[in-house]
């Protein structure tokens, strides 16, 4: 399977949303049901995934961490193959191997994933000088959190890309929370992109829940990181809805806080302007909802018959 | 035959390679000042000097060896590779397994240590058996010029991740190396000396002094094997075995802390598949468990002597088999 192309309708848009809402709820719902681990979502953050991915290009690499399943859903994976890695079966993207914290696919460009915060950061540098070293075109793109900004590896790693020259778009996906700890109580500064300044590395914030600003902002972004071979830093301000791992009562949440980012979906906002626009009818959006609850239940399917590894793979792929 | 140090023999072994296979890259702390002929040779792209920053250092080995290129990184110092422990350990060492063999991770990481410069406990620790507790890694630890520069060729063409140590004792000994492009595949132990009584098998400086205990041991009549192991993951289990199988004693020496080090692995492997060919018990010998201290004389207190190695081979060839 190859990396998709960008979405050239907005409907494809809010269709990749509803996909990787319904994925993570159906892994939700297997965990509580004892189906499946749990796991790390990125409900609410839908937009902001959405919109990166649809601004890169084919041999763009992404390196991403254990809230991954946007942007590799975005970028097209098989939901049944990511279901079978998340159920620890030999059909998944790893063979078993990460379950859905550390998925990498790298049929699909998305290479390096770990969820070590900040681990991406380390390693994006050294994907950027293969890149240029080897003369490839494609840029690199790396996906982190708030909580990852705060990690000694981002500023290693943005001093190193600066003055290397490395064709990354950093992209901090903040969304107010490191685990159970608010950003407010972890972070010197509002925002991740007012620490680039320091790496001489231009930055901007852009509102995460809104699909469409997110795609101009990525563009614009991509398209200067791979004009300048320069880092650039794009922090997208989104709202993680559920809890850190479930299953997670979010007892420690601020309600209202919560409240009001819930009331500013991304998905919800997408569909009621392509509505209010015209773009999209509502027996449209019934079928798009239709479409992807049928993607999701063939995909469970596959995941289930999928079979468990073998005893003997116990130690394969240790050393090349 | 031409003479060079260890440090030198470095520098070969990558010049060499760097001719070889231009995905071959160097970084590191100092690197391309203290070894300007490299940067002269293939210029400040291939041969980059990195802020002092081992975490990033290794990560961008890690992405770059992932994605085609071959570093190798020089973190000066093993305890700076604590620093470094995520990208080694959790990245390099883990991501291939946990991807399903999507990805391979050709890196060296350079690192000295060891006493002899009186450096102090947060410059000279001997770390490597953590590394060879890590899955995915390879450990090197050459003793001699030769094996450093035939050993470090090799690694730099493995497709895994390999921590390459380097004895700051022995650096600046010369030693005989051979002129041609010789590799030695990793995970190879080397019989230095020939011998039926007692086996002394060792790594780094004190293999010189388990020769210097030969010897010592053989103007008492007892003939002692010595056993290079050059590489401690992959373990040439087999050269072990098959020499205490012959010898029927065994000392393991090595300067790192004995508590969990390489020779209780060692101790181990020959309990649980020799131990009929035991004619005494194992003796391990290594340094304490205490942070090396810069004074010299403490320092060297530190490391197994050849005095202290024959006396305890000694022993063990004076005691009757139960």
């Amino acid at each position: 399977m190859k990396p998709s192309h960008p979405a050239s309708d907005p409907r494809q848009l809010l269709e990749q949303m509803l996909l990787i809402r319904a994925y993570e709820e159906s892994i939700v719902s297997g965990s509580a049901a004892g189906k499946m681990p749990g796991t790390c979502t990125s409900v609410g953050q839908e937009a902001a995934a959405v919109g990166v991915v649809n601004a890169l290009a084919a041999d763009d690499l992404i390196l991403t961490n254990h809230r991954s399943a946007g942007h590799l859903l975005a970028r097209g994976a098989d939901p049944g193959r990511l279901l079978a890695e998340v159920m620890g079966r030999r059909d998944g993207y790893c063979k078993g191997r990460s379950g859905s914290l550390h998925i990498s696919a790298k049929e699909l460009g998305v290479v390096l994933t770990s969820t070590i915060v900040g681990a991406e950061l380390s390693m994006a540098p050294g994907v950027a000088l293969s890149q240029t070293m080897l003369g490839r075109p494609g840029i690199v793109v790396c996906f982190f959190g708030d909580g990852a900004a705060c990690e000694g590896s981002f500023h290693e790693s943005l001093n190193l890309a600066a003055l290397w020259n490395l064709p990354i778009l950093y992209v901090c996906e903040n969304n107010q929370w490191q685990a159970f700890v608010h950003r407010r109580e972890a972070m010197s500064r509002e925002h991740v992109a007012d620490w680039a300044a320091a790496y001489s590395i231009p930055a901007r914030t852009v509102e995460g829940n809104d699909v469409f600003a997110v795609l101009a902002a990525a563009q614009a972004a991509a398209a200067e990181v791979r004009d300048s071979r320069r880092p650039y830093l794009l922090e997208t301000c989104t709202y993680r809805t559920r809890g850190h791992l479930e299953p997670d009562d979010q007892g420690y949440v601020d309600q209202a806080e919560l409240a009001a980012w819930l009331a500013r979906d991304p998905i919800a906002a997408c569909r009621n302007r392509l509505l209010a626009n015209g773009s999209l009818t509502p027996a449209q959006a019934a079928a798009l909802a239709d479409r992807v609850s049928t993607r999701i239940a063939v995909a469970q399917a596959f995941a289930e018959a999928s079979p468990f590894p073998a005893a003997e793979e116990l130690c394969r792929d240790v050393y090349a | 035959m031409p003479t060079l140090t260890l440090y030198d023999a470095v520098g070969a072994a990558l010049t060499e390679e760097m001719r070889r296979d231009s995905s071959v890259i160097a970084f590191g702390e100092g690197i391309a000042t203290k070894r300007r002929e490299l940067v002269d040779e293939f210029g400040g792209l291939r041969v980059r000097n990195t802020p002092l920053a081992e975490g990033i250092i290794a990560g961008t080995a890690v992405g770059a060896a992932a994605t085609g290129l071959r570093p190798v990184v020089d973190l000066l110092f093993a305890p700076f590779l604590c620093y470094a422990m995520d990208e080694l350990v959790n990245s390099a060492g883990k991501l291939r397994y946990m991807s399903g063999g999507q990805f391979s991770f050709p890196l060296v990481t350079l690192a000295m240590t060891g006493a002899g410069w009186g450096v102090g406990a947060q410059h000279n620790h001997n770390v490597e058996a953590w590394f060879v507790h890590s899955p995915g890694l390879k450990v090197v630890m050459p003793s001699t010029p030769a094996d450093a520069k035939a050993l470090l060729k090799s690694a730099i063409r493995d497709d895994n991740p390999v921590l390459f140590f380097l004895d700051i004792g022995l650096l600046y000994q010369p030693g005989e190396v051979p002129a041609d492009e010789q590799t030695l595949p990793l995970g190879r132990a080397t019989v230095l000396r020939n011998g039926q009584d007692v086996t002394l098998v060792s790594y780094g400086k004190t293999v010189q002094h388990c020769q210097q205990a030969a010897e010592t041991l053989a103007g008492q009549g007892i003939a002692a094997e010595v056993i290079d192991l050059r590489s401690l993951k992959p373990l040439d289990e087999a050269a072990i075995l098959t020499s205490v199988g012959k010898t029927g004693r065994l000392v393991v020496v090595h300067e790192a802390n004995r508590l969990c080090g390489i020779g209780a692995e060692i101790a181990a492997l020959v309990a649980e598949q020799a131990f009929s060919s035991l004619k005494a018990p194992i003796v391990r010998l290594g340094g304490p468990d205490a942070p090396i201290a810069a004074s010299y004389p403490l320092e060297q207190a530190s490391v197994p002597q050849a005095a202290t190695i024959a006396a305890a081979a000694a022993r063990l060839c004076a005691a009757q088999p139960a």
